[in-house]
């Protein structure tokens, strides 16, 4: 039995996002991890200042993604995201507390002005980015080498406990701190820190290694404990293995010429990572839970694929006019940070001014946004495509 | 069999408390994130067209307080559809199919009211004023129709439609009829006007406290006004839809509205039960009018009310006294807040000022705790009553838990980090509350909010790129 062309488009699409998820996540949580290796509250302060600024406002738009993978999942494929929830119910589990401590760390983050309470925030960042994506890495694991049976009986410590489920989680790891090392690379270069663009550009270098030689080994693990992925991965998806060896190759190459084109290189680098996860999805085709759960039998009826392609429609339709004005306004610099409201507050309130307070607004408060929430990256992505390198 | 079944709903309780505590923490977040919106908008809409600075002060700083629901409410979200699979896997694997759809829609709404929070927030400065306000609009339709989509995946849950079982297994699914089944008009009205009255009744219970202390400037009386009024035009449409509801539930789900009233046996003149205990068949410490429930079912105290020996025993919820004394407080708190706002509109209707008497504000103040009980109370009210049911008379609650061990763990370990979350949404704003009193104005422009864009690094910030540095005006 072949599976329909609709199960197929939606197969596709879920394979998509989780590659968004894991670029635009992995680019948060690397923070995390880059945060965490920074050093003492001393020396490690500009590179955190740097990750502060630049990566922790795309995290709203990671639960979009996140929410967008388990709802195509459940919708689309049921029998097998109730089996991979109960089978890595316990994964599953230290990824959602991961997540929980991100957010907790996150909303905390601003208002916390305290040295103790700055440094609570960023043991949670960095707990969450070490947790998340290992037990993401290990469930993921599980399914490739074939270890979620369709009907499990409880939780299976087993499953996610394999060599290649453990050498996943810490792949997924390296590959987070590498995605976002090579985004603070720009950033750094985009706001002219020298000594921040080398620091950022070392660790890229090292993690990219790191990341290269997780995947190596396990490449090598799937060959033994996941014959039909292996076979896959080593003939029709060879293609996408290669391509992501070449991008993983060509980043390395350009951050030792020290060539750091914006665009280039970001896409070259998620490039690397993208293919990796497609791969991995063509390499279970047709499978939902290799061998067991063919995606002709895992699919929804037709009718509820077909809706959850027109929400994917609709998602672009209707999300696309926001992001272009949000973009257009941010273009015009129409959108800042509040940055008075002493007018507000002087007219709402007559009376003496408290003591040292200037009359006019002081220009110094002033602020201008740089990012903004949910897209900054897709924005720079964007700004970089459409504008020439900017000059001071 | 018996034992089976009842080792089984042994099992189904820490699922069922884990899922309990995330959606009645999540369920306020969520009310501030459909209604805040609109309640901002109206503030800055008096501010522009009156030129009342006190009011835009208001909306500015909501819509501070707004993102950080907002981010706090994106995590406990997120925690909910996690738990859709990782406890009940039984309901997702057999009618994802089904109900899963509305959550996609859902998506989308949340999507874009991120965007334009986003906007809403950094547009206040240099958007003219009416373009800015409208920039809020979208949050205000995304927040209503977000609504409807997962209050659709929950009236699912109590009239189940729009799909074909064989051999039990979905072979058919008509994804409109699963979206609009019967329950969703009732539920989707019943859930916005709860979530503009809680979030109405905070927001004004906030300032009443302010205007008790005597802080009584036109700013706070505005705060409390504003946030008041709004809430005082939802309470009574609140009791009028909750009164069609309650008949339509007499109807459609026959079980709970007998345990909601206490009916055991069905009956013509059914009483009404005010507050009591239910114990093996007496109602103790309750006040009854006689044949008053026949009346509000059917109009007439001869109308016959089915009590839930309708069905085995086994099909009966089995907190009968929880799911009244629920219901009556919902019902009380619900004309609780209609009673202060009638009080409070009579006395506008005839002095045109507000009734800041101790007598009037100290109520008020406690208007939105009341708001906020009167919601989970219903929330307790619909998810106990449907019992044992997961899909009304389709799955059993029991078939849907996960076998999976270790929930009574995640259990501890969610209500221990939402007791830490609920101090970050309540303290957060307490804190820039404090800092907007004490503070010097330059602190408060400083002022970071989750989607806070990065600051500029000194230096690095031209001047030039403010020409709106004008003066205030006095």
């Amino acid at each position: 039995m072949n599976p329909s062309p609709e199960a197929i488009a939606v197969a596709t699409i879920l394979v998509v996002v989780i590659a968004a998820y894991a670029l635009f996540g992995g680019a948060d949580f690397g923070g995390g991890i880059w945060d965490l290796l920074a050093g003492s509250a001393g020396r490690g302060m500009a590179p955190r200042e740097l990750i502060d600024e630049s990566i922790t406002p795309v995290w709203e738009a990671n639960h979009v993604w996140l929410v967008f993978v388990l709802v195509l999942l459940w919708t689309a494929f049921p029998p097998a995201f109730a089996a991979i929830m109960t089978a890595l119910f316990v994964p599953l589990a230290l990824s959602l507390l991961g997540i929980v401590l991100r957010g907790v760390g996150f909303a905390f983050r601003h208002t916390a002005q305290r040295l103790a309470m700055q440094q609570l925030t960023g043991a949670l960042f960095a707990a969450a980015s070490l947790i998340t994506p290992f037990f993401m890495g290990t469930a993921v694991g599980a399914v490739a080498t074939g270890q979620v049976p369709v009907h499990p009986a409880g939780n299976i410590l087993a499953a996610w406990t394999s060599p290649t489920a453990i050498l996943t989680g810490f792949l997924f790891v390296a590959a987070c701190a590498y995605v976002s090392a090579v985004f603070l690379v720009l950033e750094a270069r985009q706001r002219r820190h020298r000594n921040l663009t080398r620091y950022f550009a070392m660790r890229a270098t090292a993690a990219g290694l790191v990341t290269g030689a997780f995947a190596g080994g396990t490449f090598a693990e799937l060959s033994v404990s996941s014959p039909y992925v292996f076979a896959r991965l080593t003939g029709v998806a060879l293609p996408l293995v290669a391509i992501s060896v070449a991008a993983g190759m060509a980043v390395l190459a350009m951050l030792s010429l020290r060539w750091y084109h914006a665009l280039i290189l970001r896409v070259t680098a998620a490039i690397a990572v993208a293919t990796v996860v497609w791969g991995w999805g063509l390499a279970q085709y047709p499978y939902l839970l290799p061998t067991s759960l063919p995606l002709a039998v895992g699919s929804a009826p037709t009718a509820a694929l077909v809706a959850e392609l027109v929400v994917a429609g609709l998602a672009v339709l209707l999300v696309a006019p926001g992001f272009a004005l949000l973009y257009s306004l941010q273009q015009q610099r129409l959108l800042t940070a509040a940055d008075t409201e002493a007018d507000l507050r002087l007219a709402a309130h007559p009376g003496p001014p408290p003591p040292g307070q200037p009359a006019a607004p002081a220009p110094a408060a002033a602020r201008v946004t740089t990012a903004l929430v949910l897209t900054i990256l897709a924005i720079r992505a964007i700004r970089d495509l459409f504008s020439p390198p900017r000059r001071q | 069999m018996g034992a089976a079944a009842h080792v089984l709903a042994a099992g189904v309780v820490p699922a069922r408390s884990q899922m309990g505590s995330s959606l009645g923490f999540h369920i306020i977040l969520a009310c501030f994130g459909i209604a805040f919106a609109a309640v901002t908008m109206t503030a800055e809409w008096i501010g522009i067209r009156r030129g009342d600075a006190a009011a835009l002060l208001l909306a500015r700083r909501w819509s501070k307080v707004m993102a950080v629901l907002v981010a706090v409410g994106a995590v406990s979200g997120t925690v909910l559809s996690y738990e859709m699979g990782l406890l009940w896997p039984g309901l997702m694997g057999r009618f994802g199919a089904a109900i899963g759809w509305p959550f996609s829609v859902e998506g989308i709404f949340f999507f874009l009211e991120a965007i334009f929070v986003g906007i809403y927030l950094y547009g206040w400065q240099r958007l003219p004023p009416w373009a800015h306000w409208w920039t809020g609009m979208p949050i205000v339709v995304a927040g209503v129709l977000g609504a409807m989509s997962v209050v659709a995946a929950n009236s699912w849950m109590n009239s189940p439609a729009g799909y074909t079982l064989s051999h039990g297994k979905i072979t058919r699914v008509d994804p409109l009829s699963v979206y609009f089944n019967a329950s969703t008009p009732y539920e989707t009205a019943h859930m916005v006007l709860a979530a503009y009255m809680v979030t109405a009744f905070v927001v004004a219970g906030v300032y009443a406290v302010g205007l008790l202390r005597g802080r009584t400037d036109r700013y706070h009386r505005l705060g409390f006004a504003i946030p008041f009024t709004i809430g005082g035009i939802a309470a009574p449409l609140q009791v009028m839809m909750g009164d069609i509801i309650a008949r339509f539930i007499e109807h459609s789900q026959p079980v709970k509205f007998a345990a909601m009233e206490y009916v055991p046996r069905t009956v013509r003149g059914a009483p009404e039960w005010i507050g009591g205990i239910f114990i093996n068949g007496h109602v103790y410490f309750g006040a009854a009018v006689p044949a008053f429930d026949s009346i509000l079912v059917g109009f007439s105290p001869h109308t016959l009310v089915i009590g839930w020996d309708s069905v085995p025993p086994a099909q009966r919820p089995s907190l009968d006294t929880l799911i009244h004394l629920s219901f009556d407080l919902m019902v009380g708190l619900g004309f609780f807040l209609l009673a202060i706002a009638a009080w409070q509109g009579w006395w506008w209707r005839f002095h045109r000022r507000l009734l800041l008497t101790p007598w009037f504000l100290v109520p008020s103040a406690l208007s939105g705790v009341a708001a906020v009980a009167a919601m989970e109370a219903g929330w307790v009210v619909t998810e106990v009553g449907r019992q044992p049911w997961i899909v009304y008379r389709v799955l059993l609650v029991s078939k849907a838990v996960t076998p999976a061990t270790g929930v009574p763990v995640t259990l501890g370990v969610i209500l221990a980090l939402y007791a830490v979350l609920t101090v970050v949404a309540i303290g957060v704003p307490m804190v820039m509350s404090r800092r907007w009193r004490h503070g010097p104005p330059a602190e408060e422009e400083s002022e970071q909010v989750p989607y806070g864009p990065a600051p500029e690094r000194s230096g690095t910030s031209p001047a030039s790129a403010h020409p709106s540095g004008g003066s205030a005006p006095r």
